[in-house]
């Protein structure tokens, strides 16, 4: 199968001066039957052959369904998960075996930001404790003492710097995702993950944690890698967007052209999907409804994995894996019959 | 009819569900909470109305007090609350039981909670309809079936003998909405029915709810916090705030006139897909009150940007009522209401986008305003 995806295409997905390159890059979580000798009866393919560079500073958002693959795919890359095949390399180093020992410098550069804060901070340490750790771990020493530092960063993220002995649970949902934020950004990274960031808050809140995320971008020329579900805040943050669907990357292109003009059939049904907080427009919607639910990755479909539920699937679909190819300028897709016309007129909003 | 009286949202066909003045507080020891304060809408038949509102804004349990689902031994609860007519509040709960299911149903947000993990999803379906109707266990199973076929789930007689754990969360939504629908109840409350599921799939359900309250003229009281799936499927709607409506109004009057500070707040805080980036977004500062603490005032004064504007401390010092702006729309905020036009004006027409076409302005060029962090 592999022999198949090898066609040059992460030649064309390739970037200068690329931050992260990430090259066919696979995971498969081993399935081991019951008794004592624990055999291993097949995989789970959860990432299956992704390819993306991202340059300093930029934003690549990562969408898709529940089960597609998006969160390995962003640990694997971290390199919380090993990577069962494939290449990441940072700043040109490759990385992929790195131990964990040799991971732990360039846990500088890359940092992760978690869904729940409820169980991402250690609720028996106090925020100063949470927010210092990086410095202890990296043993760095700031010049005005680590307490300075650290009350600079709450600062930096909206916390109250005199808040520095409390716990966790004293803070809201929002201040604690502030919290993650500033644990994150303490030794100045190139890189954060952000995995589901701002799902577990309420709309007015996560306004305000994406406004901090954007600014923090500004200030420190930070890459991230924006994984969520909700498309409306993927599309607001990215500058580009990748698509997934059952481990693989079906689509790759500008935010822009993601919800413009759309190539791959499951990109198209997904954004058409996402109801629009404005009842004239989504009065007149056109609606594409996807039959069934998503195929098991341990046995996911010949060919195209989207063609069980693609309205446009024909035979070819099911023999042949379609390759991630650039179907227009700088606008990957996978798929053996993409779309052609312009979906939605582009609105002409900033001006 | 004045709205600020019957709560009535205008439109027409017959009122279904009236609920007027209700409150329910809970007493704990750190004092009490007044989970809802005074609130008063009504939903006609085949009309869908949203309740919308972010955590702690008392819309659950106003859902949850409209179906008698709220336990009068922790609870005090006041108000009126009437279906098709028939007063709910008062009624005894053997009363309340006999309708719920029947006439008036719920969806709740997480369907595997919702089941019974050990008994079978034809066995829940049956029970559900053996409870109201004097049909055979034969017969219920065969309705189970049928129903279950209308929600669009494949091979009914098969699903029939599967467990919850069976099935994904679509499935089991759809199961829920079946379960609810049995006994064809007027009025369905789904409280964030699509919340835990995947847009796709969330497509699918508003889809099966809209041609369901078609067919059968049902009143929908959807409870949400995603403006989209208002925007998609609500005729009307209330905005909840610290236990209050600070707004009610028709889905167009909300959206493109809407009048109270935290609409629009919400709504600035909305990411939207077809805006792109350098949009920034306007969050409300701040976080959502204590219900145990309300401000003294209006309970949205401390993060409303706007209190300044009102002379003589009114926001701080005496709540607003919910006064009607036209028949169909009504606000509870001390800005005079031309102020409230201006700002609504300059706040929607800075985003232009935000609110598409409809309101212009001739001002769409703002620059976006950084308030909040």
């Amino acid at each position: 199968m592999t022999v198949v995806d090898e066609s040059g295409t992460s030649e064309a997905l390739r970037r200068e001066d690329a931050l992260l390159r990430v090259e066919q890059v696979q995971k498969y979580f081993p399935i081991t039957g019951g008794g004592v000798l624990k055999r291993k009866v097949g995989d789970v393919k959860a990432v299956e052959n992704i390819s993306f560079d991202l340059i300093p500073g930029e934003t690549l958002g990562i969408v898709g369904e529940s089960g597609c693959g998006k969160s390995t795919a962003g640990r694997t890359v971290m390199k919380l998960l090993d990577p069962t095949g494939g290449k990441i390399e940072f700043e040109g180093r490759d990385i992929t075996h790195l131990s964990r020992k040799e991971m732990v410098p360039l846990r500088r550069e890359m940092q992760m930001i978690f869904q729940d804060p409820y169980s991402s901070l250690n609720p028996r340490h106090t925020v100063g404790a949470i927010i210092s750790a990086p410095f202890k771990v990296q043993g760095v020493k700031p010049a005005r003492g680590v307490q300075a530092e650290v009350q600079d960063l709450m600062a930096r993220v909206g916390l109250n710097p005199e808040h520095y002995n409390r716990y966790p649970n004293e803070f809201s949902g929002g201040q604690r995702q502030r919290i993650g934020i500033a644990r994150a950004i303490a030794l100045r990274p190139k890189l954060i993950v952000c995995d589901e960031p701002v799902s577990a808050l309420d709309v007015s809140i996560q306004a305000q944690v994406v406004n901090l995320l954007e600014d923090l971008q500004n200030e420190f020329q930070l890459a991230y890698i924006f994984i969520a579900h909700d498309l409306s805040v993927v599309r607001h943050i990215s500058d580009r967007i990748a698509v997934m669907y059952l481990g693989r990357i079906m689509e790759i292109a500008d935010a822009e052209k993601i919800y413009t003009s759309p190539m791959h059939p499951y990109t198209h049904a997904l954004t058409a999907a996402v109801p629009l907080p404005d009842p004239r427009t989504e009065r007149l919607r056109e609606r594409i409804l996807l039959e069934g639910d998503l195929p098991s990755p341990i046995n996911p479909p010949s060919g195209c994995v989207f063609r069980t539920r693609c309205p446009k699937a024909q035979d070819r679909c099911a023999q042949e894996i379609p390759l991630l190819r650039e179907l227009a300028p700088g606008h990957f897709g996978a798929c053996h019959f993409p779309e052609e016309k312009q979906l939605i007129p582009v609105s002409p909003v900033q001006v | 009819m004045s709205i600020g009286g019957t709560g009535d949202t205008g439109g027409t066909g017959e009122v279904f569900l009236d609920v007027k003045d209700l409150k329910v507080e809970f007493p704990t020891e750190d004092g009490v909470v007044s989970a809802v304060d005074g609130v008063t809408f009504s939903v006609r038949k085949g009309k869908t109305l949203a309740i919308v509102g972010e955590s702690g804004s008392g819309k659950s349990v106003t859902s949850q007090a409209v179906m008698g689902l709220i336990n009068r031994k922790t609870a005090k609860l006041s108000g009126e609350v009437r279906l098709d007519g028939e007063e709910l509040l008062t009624a005894t709960t053997e009363q309340v039981r006999s309708l719920r299911g029947k006439r008036m149903a719920m969806i709740f947000q997480d369907p595997l909670s919702s089941l019974h993990p050990f008994y079978t999803i034809g066995k829940q379906l049956a029970e559900a309809v053996l409870v109201h109707q004097h049909v055979s266990k034969r017969a219920a199973m065969d309705q189970a079936r049928t129903m279950l076929d209308r929600v669009g789930i494949p091979n009914p007689e098969r699903r029939i003998k599967d467990y919850p754990h069976n099935l994904s969360g679509g499935m089991r939504q759809r199961v829920m909405i079946a379960m609810a629908l049995l006994n064809d109840p007027e009025l369905l409350i789904a409280d964030e029915p699509t919340t835990a599921l995947d847009v796709t799939v969330q497509a699918q359900i508003l889809n099966l709810l809209r041609d369901l309250q078609k067919e059968f003229g049902t009143a929908i009281v959807l409870i949400t916090h995603d403006l989209g799936v208002v925007a998609d499927m609500a005729d009307d709607v209330v905005v909840m705030y610290g236990g209050r409506i600070v707004e009610r109004g028709g889905i167009d009057d909300i959206y493109y006139a809407p009048e109270m500070p935290y609409t629009w707040g919400l709504l600035g805080s909305v990411p939207r897909m077809d805006v792109g980036r350098g949009a920034r977004l306007e969050p409300i500062p701040g976080q959502p009150p204590s219900l145990i603490r309300l401000p003294k005032g209006c309970v949205f004064r401390p993060r409303c940007p706007y209190h300044e504007l009102v002379p003589g401390n009114r926001c701080d010092v005496e709540r607003p009522d919910l006064l009607p702006v036209t028949p169909d729309h009504a606000v509870r905020c001390h800005l005079e209401p031309a102020q409230r036009k201006e700002i609504a004006i300059e706040r929607l027409g800075a985003h232009s986008g935000q609110v598409a076409a409809p309101i212009s302005t001739g001002q769409g060029t703002g620059s976006p305003r950084q308030e909040g962090r």
